[in-house]
């Protein structure tokens, strides 16, 4: 178990900048995420790390250690890849067994560890097995049997469910999450799915085009994401961005267009003195769009009416996508028993309280 | 898999059925003609012989000196076949996985072997031989057989092993393997299809060649199968039956090893690895 440490690392492919100023403090122990859309950077820092790439600049820490020059073997890392990588000549027994044999472990040693790890992964059955005759799942485990067993500092995931479908991803998700509870070793997983992010990080990293955008909980960077990306990505289904003059009546300031008007709230108001009469982007998410019949406590002061363009019922919610003019399509996700019909015209509040003014021109967040 | 209509099937089938004839034929009437007199090949070339004569087999052997044609063929065969297994598999290596300046050029120049064939080079190899002092040795003619294989059997190696998945190396060097270690526990077991095939076409191609061990062995004592068999062509006449029992003799060994290995021919060995 150890922090690691990244200052200022880059990774350049010829002119390609794919990693740029990267720096991150990870606690010891701590399981952080790495999450952006592909070609952000994310899987080439996880390979700077191991060291199966150099950094074009910058340092990189494990422990306290430096370890820029030194080779992946030296690092004290295991790595488990997406497509798994396992050896496909050698049965499940060598596979997981490969690394500690390199290392010379006495093969008492070795047998008890590796026998004591596939039962922890409920494989114990395979051992004898070639990677060929397991499922997705089974290899899956053996990658991570095969990542355990060494007992190294750092764990690096470079998206190990994606291979997975989608039910048997929860469950191993799940697995992931108790595997790091009970091991306690500082984990650095790699995904491009938010949902992922959200649900397994103690804190994530959300990339772009190789630069950081945030990094922080799942709860913080959902709730004050610094930026539109950031704001865009996280959150399924994702935020609604609509495009409104700020206007100010009495006093009060409003986002309006068109076909709506909403109210800003007084204390939030006063941040966007300098954005009167110029247009801003303002973000609200899916569930802080109800319909005015059925409002929750919302700000009276956001109503506006848009028709019913389509209504998907998942059965625990309804994801209602509302067209107002022909101008911008929303996503309101609503009570599943809300009375909704295709083609109505309805009234919605926008709950302003929680929603979100980014700047135009830079998109950084404005509240 | 494909479905086949049952016409395209049976037009397939037909192909493949003519072809085979027209394969077999040759090895039958050499086998039958192996077992006839001189006289007999020519008054019934294709019939059954009249008795099986054992003793061609037995005058061959001795005329010909096949006992210890077989020794050098078989020493020849075999240590210039690994040599060419571990150098142009290792080329095959780096050339498939490590980038290095002048790795194309350097490709290019070792496949050109493909298109120049290497008797065109006789006189510089004979000349290079002498002055190393190999020539009528039998680890000249295997240093020459390795040379000459190595561009077909880099050009196969190098595009099996660019197939193999990248990962897999990546999680061997994570495991703490070294690149020698890489290459021999992982990448070789996994390119043994690419290494049979490379193995049995350089098999056959040197167990059968004339034209060097013509040119660069001279004693009786080294002389490889090719060479002692050509004693049935005489100036004036062929000895065709004992002629026949010799090449028979010399195609079985060729056609065993390819009976051997084609089980090594197992396709998805990489299968499982990924996804």
């Amino acid at each position: 178990m150890a922090k690691v440490l990244l200052k200022g690392v880059s990774k350049e492919f010829g002119k390609v900048i794919a990693v740029k100023d990267f720096t991150l403090d990870i606690k010891d122990g701590e399981f952080i995420i790495l999450v952006g859309p592909s070609g952000c950077g994310k899987t080439t820092t996880l390979r700077t790390i191991a060291g199966l790439e150099e950094a074009s600049a910058g340092e990189i820490y494990i422990g306290d250690k430096l370890v820029n020059d030194v080779p992946p073997k030296n690092r004290d890392i295991a790595m488990v890849f997406q497509n798994y990588a396992l050896y496909p000549h050698m049965n499940v027994y060598k596979n997981m067994s490969f690394g500690l044999r390199l290392r010379k472990v006495p093969k008492p040693e070795i047998n008890k560890i590796v026998r004591r790890t596939a039962d922890l992964l409920g494989i114990g059955e395979l051992l004898d097995r070639k990677p060929k005759e397991l499922s997705g799942g089974q290899r899956q485990r053996v990658a991570l049997g095969r990542a355990i067993v060494r007992d190294p500092r750092v764990f690096l995931f470079d998206e190990p469910l994606s291979n997975l479908d989608a039910k048997l991803r929860i469950a191993m998700r799940a697995e992931l999450l108790d595997l790091h509870q009970r091991l306690k070793t500082t984990t650095i997983y790699v995904t491009h799915d938010q949902l992922e992010a959200m649900t397994m990080g103690d804190r994530i990293v959300i990339m772009n085009e190789g630069v950081i955008q945030q990094v922080d909980t799942p709860q913080v960077v959902y709730d004050h994401p610094v930026n539109r990306y950031v704001a865009g990505f996280i959150g399924s289904p994702s935020m609604n961005f609509l495009s409104p003059t700020i206007v100010k009546e009495n006093g009060n300031f409003y986002a309006a267009d068109k076909d709506y008007k909403l109210k800003i709230p007084g204390d939030k108001a006063k941040l966007l003195k300098d954005y009167v009469d110029k247009e801003v982007v303002l973000g609200v998410r899916p569930e802080h769009i109800d319909t005015k019949a059925t409002k929750r406590d919302h700000d009276p002061g956001g109503v506006f009416s848009a028709s019913i363009w389509v209504v998907e019922t998942l059965g625990s919610e309804k994801l209602v996508h509302i067209r107002s003019g022909e101008k911008y399509t929303l996503i309101a996700r609503l009570d599943p028993h809300a009375d909704i019909k295709t083609g109505e015209t309805v009234e919605f509040v926008a709950n302003m309280n929680l929603s979100h003014v980014f700047d135009k021109e830079t998109e950084e967040i404005v509240f | 898999m494909f479905k086949l209509r049952p016409f395209s099937k049976g037009l397939i089938y037909l192909i493949l059925i003519i072809y085979s004839i027209g394969v077999f034929i040759p090895f039958l009437t050499l086998g039958l003609n192996s077992f006839k007199s001189l006289r007999e090949i020519f008054l019934t070339p294709f019939s059954l012989p009249s008795y099986f004569r054992i003793e061609n087999y037995a005058a061959t052997w001795k005329q010909a000196n096949l006992l210890i044609a077989y020794i050098n063929s078989f020493t020849i065969s075999i240590v210039s076949i690994f040599g060419i297994l571990l150098t142009s598999s290792m080329i095959a290596y780096i050339l498939a996985r490590y980038d290095f300046p002048f790795r194309r050029i350097l490709y290019l120049y070792i496949i050109s072997g493909l298109v120049l064939p290497a008797r065109l080079a006789i006189i510089p190899i004979y000349l290079l031989l002498r002055d190393l002092a190999l020539l009528d040795t039998r680890i000249g003619l295997i240093l020459v057989y390795i040379a000459t294989g190595i561009p077909f059997s880099v050009f196969i190696l190098k595009h099996f092993m660019e197939a193999v998945p990248v990962e897999i190396e990546d999680s061997a060097r994570i495991d703490g393997a070294s690149p020698w270690k890489i290459y021999s526990l992982i990448i070789l077991p996994l390119c043994r299809p690419a290494l049979v095939v490379v193995g049995i076409f350089n098999f056959v191609a040197i167990w059968n060649d004339f034209f060097f061990p013509l040119i660069l062995i001279n004693s009786r004592s080294k002389e490889t199968i090719p060479l002692a068999i050509s004693v049935f062509f005489g100036e004036y006449a062929n000895q065709w039956h004992l002629l026949s029992t010799a090449l028979w003799m010399a195609t079985f060994p060729a056609l065993l090893m390819f009976a051997i290995l084609s089980k090594q021919f197992i396709s998805g060995m990489t299968q499982g690895a990924i996804k």
